[in-house]
């Protein structure tokens, strides 16, 4: 009964690890520039804020999709030649995820009372001290449940690099499917992939937004 | 040489692209307006489940809210799409394969149930929210709990929701694109469509992008109105 997954197995697997690394990939670089643009939506420069802004409600607005696709068109334009799909998806999601991020790291910086700065410092404490011992950490303790389902949500888009084909675990099903026409075993198997590894990920969110609500100092 | 593209953006209404473009957007309308349909009704009765004073009843909603959100839209979509006819066994398999627009049927539906686990964590949170003082105030006046339920908690529950509805509305036109993927014709398939035909797919994506943002600028325009109706008055920040 389950013969057309066990047959296929090292061959799913290995799509399901290009999920991952494209969902490493993603979440680096989508965490990383996502610094950079909530650090923009708090400037105090008009410039810098009004260019960032309109750059997160654009593409907030828009599925992954077509950015996806949208990237896959305009690339061979830029760089002369047709690109690697891998590269292609990690691009379109480093850029869209990153404002999703974005928004997570600006909640995360306002969320931090200038009294409390103010309160660091007549203690002594430097300002590196401040951010070292004060401000980073609470600030993290903040964003990170929301930081780990966006992280689930960026691991769940990657399938949608299906569209432009590369050859993840999705994409990998559909050729098995092809073959032995078992759809309800192939697909709740890839359910169930996907589901283990988002569950334990939203369990562990959970648990940390209990310990800061527990831990609620502020 | 990389710069040497010619952009030509008649491909947006030129015949028969403009005709393909508007059809394509009709269809991401239908999709959305139906599949919000079941989301909101089912995704409201799932809620109120969570709610319940029965543990069966939580248990049910829960697994269903944990099993939708924790796998990806496009492999629920896959499973209705190619493995839901197979469900019903060889001989009726064969009769519900054959349905003309099967795919459009499967991606309402799909769609619809996705999102209704979505709105469904949202109304648990409204009724989260309400604090316990309110349900022992309103048994004490005599309402019976399926009353208590329907005059007090759900109205009240649903007004707080108005705002992370508005998100729900909005994401369920960007993930009906998600229903290109089993070839139903709406505007992300239609702009894909275009490229494969003129070799434009920049300009037509782009388009298409554009589309996107009417919409959803469209829906939040029309939320706000909404919220403004239905505002609880007396509560601050609304």
């Amino acid at each position: 009964m389950f013969d057309a997954i066990i047959n296929n197995l090292p061959y799913l697997l290995k799509g399901f690890l290009i999920n991952l690394e494209l969902a490493i990939c993603a979440l680096a670089g989508g965490i990383f520039l996502g610094i950079l643009v909530g650090l923009g939506r708090i400037s105090k420069n008009v410039w810098v804020y009004h260019s960032v802004t309109l750059y997160v409600n654009f593409i907030r607005n828009i599925p992954l999709i077509l950015v996806i696709f949208w990237f896959y068109f305009i690339m061979p334009i830029l760089v002369g030649k047709p690109l690697n799909p891998f590269i292609s998806a990690a691009i379109s999601f480093v850029v869209f995820e990153a404002t999703y991020f974005g928004e997570i790291f600006r909640a995360g910086f306002q969320s931090i009372s200038r009294d409390l700065v103010s309160a660091a410092y007549s203690t002594g404490l430097t300002s590196t001290q401040t951010a070292r011992y004060i401000l980073v950490p609470i600030a993290i303790r903040r964003m990170l449940p929301s930081m780990i389902t966006q992280s689930i949500i960026t691991f769940q888009d990657t399938s949608l690099a299906y569209v432009i084909g590369l050859q993840e675990l999705v994409r990998r099903t559909t050729i098995v499917d092809g073959m032995e026409v078992r759809s309800i075993q192939l697909y709740s198997f890839v359910a169930a992939l996907f589901f283990v590894i988002c569950f334990v990920g939203s369990r562990i969110s959970r648990y940390y937004e209990m310990k800061s609500r527990e831990a609620n100092i502020l | 040489m990389g710069l040497a593209y010619k952009f030509d953006w008649s491909v947006l209404w030129r015949e028969p692209y403009g005709e393909w473009m508007l059809q394509g957007i009709w269809l991401t309308l239908q999709l959305g307006f139906l599949a919000w349909i079941i989301a909101l009704s089912l995704g409201v009765f799932l809620g109120t489940m969570r709610a319940a004073p029965w543990k069966l009843l939580r248990w049910v909603s829960t697994i269903y809210v944990e099993v939708f959100r924790n796998v990806p839209f496009l492999v629920q979509l896959f499973f209705w799409f190619y493995a839901g006819p197979m469900i019903f066994g060889k001989t009726l398999q064969f009769k519900i394969n054959a349905i003309s627009g099967l795919n459009y049927y499967a991606a309402v539906v799909g769609l619809g149930l996705y999102t209704a686990s979505r709105v469904a964590e949202h109304v648990r949170a409204g009724f989260a929210s309400i604090g316990q003082g309110q349900y022992q105030a309103v048994l004490s006046t005599g309402m019976t709990q399926w009353q208590m339920y329907w005059h007090v908690m759900i109205p009240h529950a649903l007004r707080l929701v108005i705002p992370p509805m508005t998100t729900e509305f909005l994401t369920i036109f960007k993930n009906s694109s998600v229903a290109m993927t089993i070839g139903v014709a709406e505007t992300t398939f239609m702009s894909y469509k275009i490229d494969s035909d003129t070799f434009h797919g920049l300009e037509a994506t782009t388009g298409a992008m554009f589309v996107y943002l009417v919409l959803g600028m469209a829906v939040v325009k029309t939320m706000s109105y909404f919220e403004k109706k239905f505002r609880i008055h007396g509560l601050v920040g609304r």
